[in-house]
């Protein structure tokens, strides 16, 4: 039987699966048709300087003095003192870590959420089995429940393990997420056609084949999307990275931001630096990749 | 071919292995036993695959989510009805309802609830209205609606801790930018730290800030869902765009506006990083008079700088079941709604 040949070609990378089904999106059929008149443009605009200015100001302040930032009229423009602000933020504050460190966990949990989310979401929209109702029921209600309700145990839990201070407290309780298996069953249920995976199955082919060779290509384009809102979130998580790290061990980002912000008299250049130091690759990312990223949450918005 | 049909165990066909295969063997002219024997063991591998990979597929989500999730959710209502230090978090001391009946009598607790309660509304509803609103013009035929879309859902890449730290700056009392703004225009400085109403609008600000944005595109895509149709005929009608928007968009955007309420209430329950890092004097307290301390925070402060962790835990469960009330009420709402259509 010459199952692996014939399947090959047949689960050649999911072609009918590329069309998404109830596209409508942009252009087509976008809602009004009207052009915006002057009013529209000078509200966005504004609404535009108000999302930006905070950012723009982080910048400029983190360019001055500390002495400069306590003196009436707060500073408008750029100064002088960036590159030394950076300098003691990375050097001084441990803000160099800090970044390695929220790099690697963000990577590390938005691939596995990426993951699972896949094949369970797979699981849960194209396959049959016992409890699979209750078992899907049970992921959409708790994705209701706020982290704070298992902070308690999970800290006894962490310190049990003597993982206090480690990357792996912060990392091994979110690499699965109940949002991004529900987001990919959703789109899998519309995305993949089941005569595909019939098909595959009528050639002989494996699940992990099917997973492999008909659902990752089937599914890239949401997986895409969730491994950017996953790393956003994992980037800027702040709850439960405080408490499981301490600011003089081995923060994230946001840990070490908030350990710049304690003691005696805050150095106020020197947080804005970091602010800034923490903020700067997701604001690159997003004017590298800003369509897109406004894309998902669109999509995600529509599917959700 | 031995494979079965259908690819679900349900619907697979009759086995072809095992006890289907014996009685064939003994009537059909000796087939290679060999070649059987090879044969059998595969449909009995493909059976087996289309039984229990499903669970092996949902099993590492729901390892780690049993783990992580729903395990410590449920001891920590264990925990709440004991009493733990974080100096010995192993330790636990049965106390019965004491840790819930110390929060009845707890004036902070109280004050904790109604602040979590005020900071909601008046980060949530402005938000969301103007999020509707910014979503109504970007719904207009733009040039450059991409930049627009991009440049307000930027605030979104900016964390709690950084955008609280800058927004304290922006609020501080003498040389922060807000003040000295409002002097331009020739207004007294506002305490934004320590008046009630202006430390929860402050903190407020900060929210409304980074989500605004983010709600006004979940609104936009389903703006771009509604047929133009529904707007021709009610510009036939002679509906003004503002009537067309009231009559038309909103009630369109129900199901979403709904979704987006839950979903910030949710949120709104859980604020803890904003009251934590605006306090520029650094502690959990929200504030020298606990004007804006929120319920998260109120938990941090019981569980990590007094160190009772089965009071935080107590917390913990006391909001779990104020968001088990809300979402009570927003199903009983959501059915109101769709028997009124």
């Amino acid at each position: 039987m010459s199952a692996t040949v014939s399947s090959r070609r047949t689960l050649d990378p999911a072609a009918p699966a590329r069309t998404t089904p109830r596209g409508g999106k942009g252009r087509g059929r976008a809602g009004r048709q009207l052009h915006g008149g002057k009013i529209t443009y000078a509200v966005l605009i504004l609404f535009t300087i108000g999302s930006l200015f905070p950012l723009v100001w982080t910048a400029i302040a983190a360019s001055r003095t500390n002495t400069r930032l306590a003196q009436t009229p707060p500073p408008l423009w750029f100064g002088g003192n960036l590159l030394n602000n950076l300098d003691k933020a990375w050097n001084g504050a441990n803000m160099g870590t800090a970044l390695l460190n929220t790099t690697v966990v963000a990577g590390t949990v938005a691939a596995s959420t990426v993951l699972f989310s896949t094949i369970a979401g797979f699981a849960f929209a194209k396959l049959r089995f016992r409890f699979k109702n209750i078992l899907l029921m049970l992921t959409i209600g708790t994705m209701m429940v706020p982290p704070q309700l298992s902070v308690v145990p999970l800290y006894m839990m962490v310190a049990k393990l003597e993982w206090t201070d480690q990357l792996q407290a912060v990392i091994v309780p979110t690499l699965v997420s109940a949002f991004g298996v529900f987001f990919m069953r959703q789109y899998l249920t519309q995305a993949l056609p089941t005569e595909l995976i019939e098909a595959a199955r009528m050639d002989g082919a494996s699940s992990l084949r099917i997973i492999w060779h008909v659902v990752f290509p089937a599914a890239r384009p949401a997986m895409a999307v969730l491994g950017m809102l996953t790393f956003v979130q994992s980037w800027n998580d702040f709850f439960w990275p405080f408490i499981a790290l301490t600011q003089n061990g081995n923060p994230t980002m946001q840990v070490a931001l908030t350990g710049l912000s304690r003691g005696y008299t805050p150095d106020q250049s020197l947080i804005m630096a970091g602010a800034l130091l923490g903020t700067l690759p997701l604001l690159i990312a997003f004017v590298l990749f800003g369509k897109q990223i406004v894309g998902g949450i669109m999509q995600g918005a529509v599917k959700g | 071919m031995t494979a079965p049909s259908g690819f679900t165990p349900d619907t697979a066909a009759p086995p072809a292995g095992q006890g289907g295969a014996a009685p064939r063997a003994a009537t059909a002219p000796a087939p290679d036993p060999a070649e059987q024997r090879r044969r059998d063991r595969r449909s009995r591998r493909y059976r087996w695959d289309l039984r229990w990979s499903p669970y092996a597929f949902v099993a590492p989500f729901f390892v780690f989510f049993a783990a992580f999730g729903l395990f410590p959710l449920l001891y920590t209502g264990w925990a709440s009805l004991h009493q733990v230090e974080l100096t010995n978090p192993t330790h636990m001391e049965w106390a019965g309802w004491h840790n819930y009946s110390r929060l009845w009598e707890d004036e902070f607790f109280w004050k904790a609830l109604r602040n979590t309660f005020t900071i909601g509304v008046i980060s949530t509803v402005p938000q969301l209205m103007m999020a509707l609103g910014i979503a109504h013009l970007l719904n207009y035929r733009l040039r450059a609606s991409m930049f627009f879309r991009v440049a307000i859902l930027t605030p979104y890449a900016t964390s709690v801790a950084a955008a609280t730290l800058v927004f304290a700056l922006l609020f501080g009392h003498d040389y922060g930018m807000v003040n000295w703004s409002l002097g331009l225009v020739g207004l007294d400085g506002i305490d934004w730290q320590n008046g009630t109403w202006t430390s929860q609008i402050a903190v407020s600000t900060i929210v409304i800030w980074r989500w605004t944005g983010y709600n006004a595109l979940i609104y936009l895509a389903a703006m771009q869902a509604v047929p133009n149709d529904l707007y021709e005929s009610a510009a036939l009608d002679g509906a003004s765009r503002w009537k067309q928007f009231l009559h038309v968009t909103v009630p369109s955007l129900r199901p979403t506006i709904l979704f987006t309420v839950v979903v910030s209430t949710i949120g709104a329950t859980q604020l803890f990083g904003e009251p934590l890092l605006f306090n520029t004097a650094g502690t959990a307290t929200g504030g020298a008079d606990h004007q804006y301390q929120t319920l998260g925070l109120y938990m941090y402060e019981q569980g990590w700088v007094n160190l009772h962790l089965g009071r935080a835990s107590a917390i913990a469960w006391t909001m779990f079941l104020i968001l088990l009330l809300i979402a009570a009420a927003n199903a009983l709402f959501a059915r109101r709604l769709r028997k009124s259509q």
